[in-house]
């Protein structure tokens, strides 16, 4: 009897392990587009996460960054390139551009249009409501200062940080699901 | 539940979603479901198709008990009790 019971109490022990190796319930994004299109569709996907209670962690890389610059904020000292990869690249998320059917900047109006018109969120909602549920977002340092970004230039939201891409690896080794969009 | 039972039901907690598109209707049902207590039922109301499977999806997760959906004009009203 007494054996029968440790044997049971070694398979509870060994259960207890594997769960506790399980990884976490938890969202990880790589986002390194700065397409309107794709960026949507991580907020979206965020969004859907965040509601069901997982932990969204997003990490912007690269071309994303584009997304995350605040249109009202100026940045004096640059150096020509940098001012001149700020001036070519989009200053904010309105001003982001589709990957297909872009036609010189008409199709994100037109895509704006039909949003409001069917009650999609606005990509300005979507950062609002993506702060109130607490979504994390990180910012790829090494990108941002490769691109002449500044931390001064970028939006104002509650859960914003800076890190490299072993924070990423980190986060996503943890996370039950993780994307690269 | 049929349509018919779900007709009867006494409804704790209404949300109107009709008014967002995927996934506001998912964020306002997370929202309400905080203000309602355990066993209560709350129905959500939604234009958009694809809340009808994802509230299911949902309530597997968290453990809640999906109850059904009703089809109305233009609308579906999901049902759940937490």
């Amino acid at each position: 009897m007494s054996e029968e019971i440790e044997q049971k109490i070694k398979e509870l022990e060994k259960k207890v392990d594997q769960l506790q190796n399980q990884r976490k319930d938890q969202l990880s994004i790589a986002i390194i587009s700065g397409d309107m299109d794709k960026i949507l569709a991580a907020m979206v996907i965020s969004i859907a996460a965040a509601a069901m209670d997982t932990k969204v962690k997003l990490f912007f890389s690269f071309w994303a960054l584009s997304a995350l610059r605040d249109k009202n904020k100026k940045v004096k000292g640059k150096s020509f390139l940098a001012k001149m990869f700020g001036m070519m690249l989009p200053k904010g998320k309105d001003k982001l551009k589709l990957s297909k059917l872009n036609m010189e900047g008409m199709g994100p109006v037109m895509i704006k249009h039909l949003m409001k018109k069917q009650n999609v969120l606005s990509l300005d909602e979507m950062f609002k409501q993506a702060g109130e549920l607490g979504i994390e977002i990180t910012i790829c340092e090494m990108s941002m200062n490769l691109m002449g970004f500044t931390k001064d230039e970028m939006i104002d939201y509650p859960y914003l940080y800076y890190a490299g891409a072993a924070t990423f690896v980190a986060d996503a080794g943890e996370s039950s699901i993780q994307l690269f969009i | 539940m049929t349509p018919e039972e779900l007709a009867q039901v006494n409804v704790d907690k209404s949300v109107d979603a009709r008014g967002t598109s995927c996934p506001g209707p998912l964020l306002a049902a997370k929202k309400a479901i905080g203000e309602i207590q355990s066993g209560q039922i709350m129905e959500v109301l939604s234009a958009d198709e694809g809340t009808r499977r994802d509230i299911p999806k949902w309530c597997t997760k968290k453990g809640y008990e999906y109850l059904g959906t009703v089809e109305e004009a233009g609308y579906f009203k999901i049902y759940l009790k937490k």
